[in-house]
């Protein structure tokens, strides 16, 4: 009897170990999904689409030109802001900085931000920001881009941003989004608190190695 | 021997006030750093950071106690009237442009200043009410 009551112990230990092993960890995919129905060899198939970042155009702070080709087999992390903002943007690219850091020697790995401000971040005040800032190579760009270019793709980051407060100043929220090479959106956290970027640098290890990421070139 | 015995009672009443008095000016000093401390959280952490570290080229630290102390006099103007152009700090250059704290009192300005000077490896002691608002009258 205590014979039995140990091997089912054992068996209840390690048949738990197992389950927590044999799935891997995969991050859920953001954004509107729909079902679309296609034949295929006369039988209806039905696929899941899902949202994806349409076709861009910007240039960054090179004057090189970025387009969405650009960031064909990467994935990258994109984030909104502009170079005089004196409440969270400093607080976000301090802890996007230890994003890039960790990722920079990755030629399949991208930061873009944005700024929201194009008619004072000039390709020569986003260079001179991207100096100041410490970062070069093509790991993180600065992109510059028409207003309404910029407003529109913040939309489809999921991105708050709008123009100019009575104040005088821009309200934008400090998401850094995490985007797959297919360009779903695999994640969103507050740039501001260092804790959610630990979690982005962790959740971009796991979305690495999904098989998906790995295959797509 | 009674002589002596007065004599050590006097002495323990003088450093009992002496301790007292002490005990006084801390209670002020950790008054103005403690407030000050949530005020730095609120208006100059996203900028220079949870250590004072400043960000990279672009924004100064506030670890240069040299710079903290030849310009003691003059950092009330510089929180409450915005800061601009170049600055060297810590043995490097910096250009850009600090917004100003024009929303802060005066006692606000103290309390923060206090909780800066005091940290980051800053030990310049309190400072109060009245020398800001001394220290405002002569901004430039």
């Amino acid at each position: 009897m205590k014979n039995i009551i140990c091997a089912l112990i054992i068996i209840a230990l390690y048949s738990s170990c197992k389950s927590g092993n044999s799935t891997p960890a995969t991050l859920p995919i953001l954004g509107n999904r729909e079902p679309v129905t296609k034949t295929v060899n006369g039988k209806p198939v039905t696929d899941t689409v899902y949202s994806t970042i349409p076709a861009f155009k910007f240039v960054n702070q090179y004057a090189d030109t970025i387009t969405n080709k650009s960031l064909d087999g990467k994935i990258y992390v994109a984030d909104f802001f502009f170079t005089t903002c004196p409440s969270i943007c400093p607080v976000m690219h301090r802890n996007m900085l230890n994003v890039y850091k960790e990722f920079k020697a990755d030629d399949n790995f991208r930061i873009i931000s944005h700024t929201i401000d194009p008619k004072y971040d000039t390709v020569p005040v986003l260079k001179k920001y991207a100096d100041k800032l410490g970062i070069s190579g093509n790991t993180w760009w600065l992109l510059h881009g028409t207003k309404e270019d910029t407003y529109q793709i913040a939309k489809k980051y999921l991105v708050s941003v709008q123009e100019k407060n009575p104040q005088g100043e821009y309200i934008h929220d400090g998401y850094f989004i995490l985007v797959d090479k297919q360009k779903r959106l695999r994640g969103t956290y507050d740039g501001t608190d260092p804790a959610q970027v630990t979690k982005l640098i962790a959740d971009i290890k796991t979305l690495k190695t999904e098989p998906d990421q790995v295959a797509a070139k | 021997m009674k002589l002596a015995f007065i004599t050590g009672i006097g002495l323990l009443f003088i450093m009992a006030v002496a301790a007292s008095c002490q005990s006084d000016e801390q209670i002020e000093f950790k008054r103005y750093y403690s407030s000050g401390s949530v005020l730095y959280l609120a208006h100059c952490q996203n900028c220079h950071g949870e250590k004072g570290e400043g960000l990279q080229a672009l924004i100064p630290p506030l670890t240069d106690s040299v710079f903290l102390k030849q310009n003691r006099s003059s950092l009330a103007c510089y929180l409450k009237n915005g800061l601009k152009g170049k600055l060297s700090i810590a043995g490097r250059e910096f250009e850009g442009e600090m917004p100003a704290a024009a929303d802060l009192s005066p006692i606000e300005v103290a309390k923060v200043l206090t909780y800066i000077t005091n940290s980051f490896g800053n030990k310049q002691g309190l400072i109060n009410l009245q020398q800001v608002q001394a220290d405002l009258k002569e901004c430039k």
